[in-house]
């Protein structure tokens, strides 16, 4: 593998600050779980300076996801922990459907114990809990677990709340390529510089970023392992080299690259190894991904005469149009269970985020703003973050798949664009 | 005098680059036939660039000199579209003679779209707008190695906003000498 040094004009910040991403819900689904969470009993302890408690990071990712809805508990004395038993009426007259009961107790190790029990208040039931060791500074990542937990169990989904997306700040003529928490916390800079940065992708492990820099004055695909600041140049070619996108096994990426004359699609190693080229139109061909089970490659093409969205085998031959309605569609993302497309239409004079059921053939456009990109599926499908303009600023927008539950993500004196969900915890 | 003056300029020119063909010819050998090219000298134009003749100047001042076709580098594009109109055939015309003259010159062509839609869409959109100048440009005489095509898709607008006005200027394509990128 070809290794660069940080370049001068580059830096890298490897230490990890405060969250500077901020979240708004602006929609919320219209039928949500009340779900009661009781402050932990000894949560004060790992709590205080820019740590909050445990119940309050829980309740406020379940009310994040648009799902739930947090009731509001009066102390309680004696304060009631994950072993106590549990008044399933006294609950529901308290419109509770599910109740999280838990404590935090401090090991002798020095480490922490959280346990919790999720109750089924309307079955008054028990579902279930766990028990977690952790130090203190994986506080917030437990908290995510305990809330992916009761997600999980009240939806029969994943949750994705311990998951980080990747996105690209712009402030003033300076390029950031971040990643944070789902939250918008623990936000870490993974490279900063003064030529743009586009299309952020995750590895399907996480744990390496493939994108595009323009620092040496010319579009380049690179891959940087997310904890160390070392770029490997993945695609340096004539022409432009871009739109990076994993093989689901992660061993092959598909790029755009114009080295023989216009913006074709080829496959290559991580490490820049083994080139082959896959389309061989003579028009734009770009933005390719991979479907979930790496039989297709979707990409846009204007070998119709328009930006139409594509899709061919894995490894090459002919290609089958799959958008027929409208002049302009482009930046196709295949959900992660492979039935359904985002991607980019343009709308009268609005490029807006629509959903086409690869199925039934159905579209449905999810987004009512003016100049949306880069649609990204949270790994358990129920959401799509995407990039759009909000008040002359670049804002981030998550959008539930069924259009209903929005939230707002922006940065402090920045534009944010060029988001990319992580996949699952693993 | 003048010949000598326009061979000093070029040869200046040429060596601010890396590679220089010995076979370059004597700008003054060049007839002008495009039409609209014939450029007023200016009486602020600085003295080297200026052409008693009549003729156009094709010497490095020109590129600078406001009144020569020289001075203009842009290519204008409806949206999504890479043809190149006809009004701009002339000025493309001037710098393929001016690469011809001075065949030690570089040219850098970048490719821009405005923001609407795709980056990545727009990267390619911007390497086919830079990519039709170089070939028109070779056309008409450049030689591939004087000039390389980039794109900067939507990255880098002229004009900040979200309008009509800024999107008309930001869908172009800029022909730039070394020292001007």
């Amino acid at each position: 593998m070809r290794n660069l040094l940080a370049a001068a004009a580059l830096s890298f910040a490897a230490c990890s600050g405060h969250a500077q991403l901020s979240i708004e819900i602006t929609g919320a689904g219209a039928q949500r779980i009340p779900v009661a969470i009781v402050p932990f009993v000894g949560e004060g302890a790992l709590a205080g300076g820019a740590n909050a408690a445990i119940s309050a990071i829980v309740r406020a990712d379940l009310e994040r996801s648009g799902l739930f809805r947090g009731v509001e508990v009066p102390s309680l004395v004696p304060a009631p922990t994950e072993a106590s038993s549990v008044n399933y009426a006294e609950w529901k007259s308290r419109l509770a459907d599910a109740l999280v009961l838990g404590s935090v107790a401090a090991r002798p190790d020095g480490r922490f114990e959280a346990r919790f029990r999720l109750h089924d208040v309307v079955k008054q039931s028990s579902i279930g809990g766990v028990a977690y060791t952790m130090s203190r500074e994986q506080l917030r990542a437990t908290a995510h677990r305990i809330a992916d937990y009761v997600y999980e169990k009240l939806t029969g989904e994943k949750g994705v709340f311990s998951t980080r997306i990747a996105y690209v700040v712009k402030r003033g003529s300076r390029y950031e390529l971040q990643i944070a928490d789902a939250d918008g916390a623990n936000e870490q800079a993974m490279l900063v510089s003064n030529e743009p940065i586009i299309s952020p992708a995750w590895s399907p492990n996480g744990k390496r970023i493939a994108y595009v820099s323009f620092q040496n004055k010319k579009p380049i695909v690179y891959v940087q392992d997310v904890e160390v600041p070392k770029q490997n140049i993945v695609a340096n070619f004539k022409g432009s080299n871009s739109a990076p996108a994993w093989s689901p096994d992660g061993t092959r990426l598909a790029v755009a690259l114009t080295r023989d004359g216009s913006s074709q699609i080829y496959l290559i190693n991580p490490d820049g190894g083994n080139v082959r080229r896959l389309t061989f139109s003579g028009g734009i061909d770009t933005e390719p991904r991979y479907s979930p089970d790496g039989q297709w490659i979707y990409f846009t093409s204007d070998r119709g005469g328009s930006p139409q969205i594509y899709r061919m085998a894995a490894a090459g031959g002919d290609a089958q149009r799959v958008t027929f309605e409208g002049s302009y569609n482009v930046s196709p993302r295949i959900s992660p269970d492979g039935r359904s497309l985002a991607y980019i239409m343009r709308n009268g004079s609005k490029y807006q985020v629509a959903l086409l059921d690869l199925g039934t053939r159905q579209v449905q456009v999810l987004t009512d703003s003016d100049l949306d990109e880069s649609p990204s599926f949270a790994p358990n499908g129920r959401q799509i973050l995407l990039a759009s303009i909000a008040g002359g600023r670049g804002v981030l927008t998550a959008v539930s798949a069924d259009g209903r539950v929005k939230q707002r993500l922006t940065v402090n004196a920045g534009d944010v664009r060029e988001p990319a969900w992580g996949p699952l915890l693993q | 005098m003048r010949t000598l003056s326009l061979a000093f300029i070029a040869c200046t020119l040429a060596a601010c680059t890396a590679t220089q063909t010995p076979d370059r010819q004597p700008p003054a050998a060049v007839e002008d036939r495009a039409p609209g090219a014939v450029a007023q000298p200016a009486p602020s134009a600085p003295p080297a660039g200026v052409d008693l003749t009549g003729r156009p100047a094709s010497g490095a001042a020109a590129l600078k000199d406001p009144n020569s076709i020289l001075s203009k580098r842009s290519v204008y594009y409806d949206f999504d579209k890479f043809n190149i109109k006809d009004d701009y055939r002339p000025m493309i015309e001037a710098h393929a003679r001016y690469l011809r003259e001075n065949g030690g010159t570089k040219m850098l062509v970048q490719g821009n779209t405005d923001e609407r839609g795709s980056r990545e869409y727009n990267l390619a959109l911007g390497q086919r707008r830079s990519e039709g100048v170089k070939r028109m440009l070779m056309l008409l005489g450049g030689r591939e190695e004087q000039i390389e095509a980039v794109s900067l898709g939507e990255e880098k607008p002229r004009m900040a906003g979200s309008n009509e006005e800024a999107w008309a200027q930001n869908r172009r394509s800029d022909m730039l000498y070394p020292g001007e990128y």
